[in-house]
């Protein structure tokens, strides 16, 4: 990453655009933000630039902090005017959020918080070191949706999945599937894309007048991406009933909650838009969740009007987001990162993963939860058959495990140790959220 | 054991298995097996009815509103209690344990328990989270426990049950004790996949199923690493 870079603008009072938001098109006028909100937006982007000078991290988070301790207000000040998409769920929000993007960059200039930074803080970083744009992707941690569509006024929401994520501090799925239904009832006119495969989702996206699956709201565009996980979505949220699955398809037993019909699907390496159209999805991005992904993004777009043929040569382009994907180098070995933090983007990660040696780096450090009990609700049998090393501060927990799923493994001190002891060629890494941090530092904070 | 195979049920995964708690029906398998009894494990789901032949029936961890639907299925079942009468193993986790005493709290009401064992559970002054370590009733013959705990109630515990453990670290029942066990029943608030961390818990449960007085020992080199290195991490913290 380029330690040192400071913003061009380095001047106090800056003007910024606004955008008037009207239907597909975007049309940007001067205008000056209130004199604290100005001060607010400038404090906070040289603090990022100082963040990332002294190489204490991305000054994703460190700067929006500072804003909005000086102008509370500042979010909504800096989101004002823009066409805005919100991208929430508990997985792969960094990536589809970097792949609406790169889409919606189709028509013009894009602030996203592409190094992950999904909470206001990180939303107001974005958007103060973007300066005037057009247009924004903002991904958002889910416990925050709410709080961010009240400041930013989206015009589209995406919602990707729930799944249980650090139970021993985050709430209890159904409880933020609740958070999000009320939010969305409370702001009928934003746009919802949501996926069809998750019920809790379903139901999220879904006012309580027409839970009747049968009627898709009109400002609901249902998406399949396919989910790997169901263990958290076998009770219905709207009466306790059981929901069934047969194929693709689920309803639940004692009400009328079932699968909506997908507007956007994954076929065959490519997406199948409303209109049945097929686009090939050529992605530099490993595994069929990344497909799904694409197909989200390009959902997202198409409410900002751009056409999946205009979008999907951009996707091609997005190489690893955040270090995520990342490939380097390393004493000839070609290695690869893979972020997995819960049971669902465990089995997501397998799946991305080549059949090659493989090293498992856990840790339970404050912001990967602190209990590892998650650890059985993976199947590692996938693992079977490759060299499978492990690692990170919990690796004693992750031996127990592997151990009575039969997947045979050897132990390693550190990540070079591991380097070493597997033959050159390929070597995929999937780590929990502080563990990845761990090995991409070693790796110089490749992104 | 009541059939040729050794037969393990996991009571209601669809409500009561929060959090890794699959890995107790797990680790019994595979410690049954690898003395030789043949193994069955049985997933019933809360619409199915319970088999009351089995030898261990495992109760996980739940959110408030499927521990009270577990309770409730329970109760209208009645299969539970006939095993227990029949001399099967329970081991209750958590909300699994909760709900085996007289009565326990979830959304803020109470609801009736299974009545198996002599506790009831009430609402906490604040909600339980972190390591959880014990001595374990020196009857019992185990070294001690170790865990980690997640949980709002806490439990009261009445004359016809003793405690499983003294607590040395965290909270467990309400800071004094931890857990619970009468005859061939055991509950602990060491949620999810305890008996990862306590393999001679495993194997007592085990011994009582199958009336085995010992069993040979295995290589637990890993679970033996595991469970230093979490003695040393609470006795870090304590510091």
């Amino acid at each position: 990453m380029d330690a040192g870079r400071a913003d061009p603008d380095g001047t106090l009072s800056v003007a910024i655009s606004r955008v008037h938001w009207s239907g597909n098109l975007a049309r940007v006028t001067d205008a000056k933000m209130p004199l604290r909100a100005k001060v607010a937006s400038s404090v906070s982007r040289t603090a990022a630039a100082l963040s990332r000078a002294a190489g204490r991290g991305d000054g994703s988070v460190i700067g929006g902090w500072l804003g909005l301790k000086i102008d509370p207000e500042l979010l909504a000040h800096l989101a004002a005017g823009r066409a805005i998409a919100l991208v929430s769920g508990t997985n792969g929000k960094t990536t589809t959020t970097r792949l609406a993007a790169a889409a919606v960059g189709v028509l013009g200039r894009v602030a996203t918080n592409s190094f992950g930074a999904n909470m206001p803080t990180g939303h107001t970083s974005a958007l103060a070191k973007a300066g005037s744009t057009p247009y924004a992707v903002l991904e958002v941690d889910e416990h925050y949706l709410a709080q961010v569509i009240e400041a930013t006024d989206p015009h589209v929401v995406a919602l990707l999945n729930l799944s249980r994520d650090q139970l021993d501090r985050a709430k209890e799925v159904a409880m933020m599937a609740q958070l999000w239904r009320s939010a969305l009832a409370r702001h009928p006119d934003v746009r919802v894309v949501a996926n069809a495969d998750d019920p809790m989702v379903v139901w999220a996206a879904t006012p309580p007048a027409t839970h009747d699956q049968r009627i898709t709201p009109p400002h609901v565009t249902w998406f399949s991406a396919g989910q790997r996980w169901h263990d958290d979505s076998w009770v219905c949220p709207e009466c306790g009933s059981t929901i069934q699955r047969s194929g693709e398809q689920w309803w639940c037993t004692g009400c009328p909650l079932r699968r909506p019909e997908p507007q956007w699907t994954v076929d065959d390496e490519g997406v199948v838009d409303p209109t049945g159209a097929w686009y090939k999805v050529k992605l530099q991005l490993p595994g069929k969740v990344n497909v799904g992904n694409a197909a989200t993004a390009l959902a997202v777009a198409a409410e900002f009007g751009v056409r999946p043929f205009d979008a999907v040569p951009r996707l091609g382009d997005v190489t690893s987001v955040a270090g995520r994907y990342a490939q380097v180098v390393r004493e000839g070995r070609t290695v690869r990162l893979l972020l997995a933090k819960n049971p669902a983007s465990w089995l997501e990660a397998f799946d991305m993963a080549d059949e090659a040696p493989t090293l498992l780096s856990i840790n339970a450090r404050d912001p990967d939860g602190l209990d590892t009990s998650w650890l059985f609700d993976v199947d590692f049998a996938p693992l079977r058959g490759r060299l499978v090393l492990i690692t990170g501060d919990r690796a004693y927990d992750l031996a127990v495990r592997l151990e009575v799923n039969d997947v045979p493994f050897q132990y390693v001190r550190t990540f070079d140790d591991a380097v070493r002891a597997v033959p050159p060629g390929r070597l995929e890494v999937i780590a929990n959220y502080t563990a990845f941090q761990d090995i991409r530092a070693e790796l110089d904070r490749v992104n | 054991m009541s059939t040729e195979n050794l037969r393990i049920v996991w009571i209601y995964p669809d409500l009561l298995s929060t959090y890794g708690d699959r890995g107790n029906a797990l680790i019994l398998a595979r410690r049954a097996r690898q003395r030789g009894f043949p193994v069955e494990v049985l997933e019933v789901r809360s619409d199915q009815p319970l088999p009351t032949t089995a030898d261990i029936y495992l109760i996980g961890g739940g959110e408030d509103g499927p521990q009270a639907l577990g309770a409730q299925r329970l109760l209208a079942d009645g299969g539970l209690h006939r095993a227990v009468a029949q001399g099967s193993v329970v081991f209750g986790v958590c909300a699994g344990y909760q709900l085996l005493g007289t009565s326990f709290f979830a959304k803020g009401t109470q609801y009736q328990g299974l009545e198996l064992l002599d506790l009831s559970s009430d609402r906490g002054p604040s909600r339980a989270v972190g390591e959880l370590a014990g001595e374990i009733d020196a009857r019992l013959g185990l070294p001690p426990l170790t865990g980690f705990e997640n949980h709002g109630g806490r439990t009261r515990l009445g004359p016809d049950v003793s405690p499983l453990a003294r607590v040395t670290t965290g909270v467990g029942n309400d800071g004094t004790t931890e857990g619970a066990w009468r005859g061939n029943l055991l509950g602990t608030y060491s949620h999810g996949p305890a008996l990862a961390r306590n393999p001679a818990l495993a194997d007592l449960l085990l011994r009582w199923a199958t009336g085995a007085q010992q069993l040979p020992p295995l290589d637990d080199t890993w679970a033996d690493r595991l469970r230093a290195e979490r003695r040393t991490a609470v006795a870090t913290v304590r510091v």
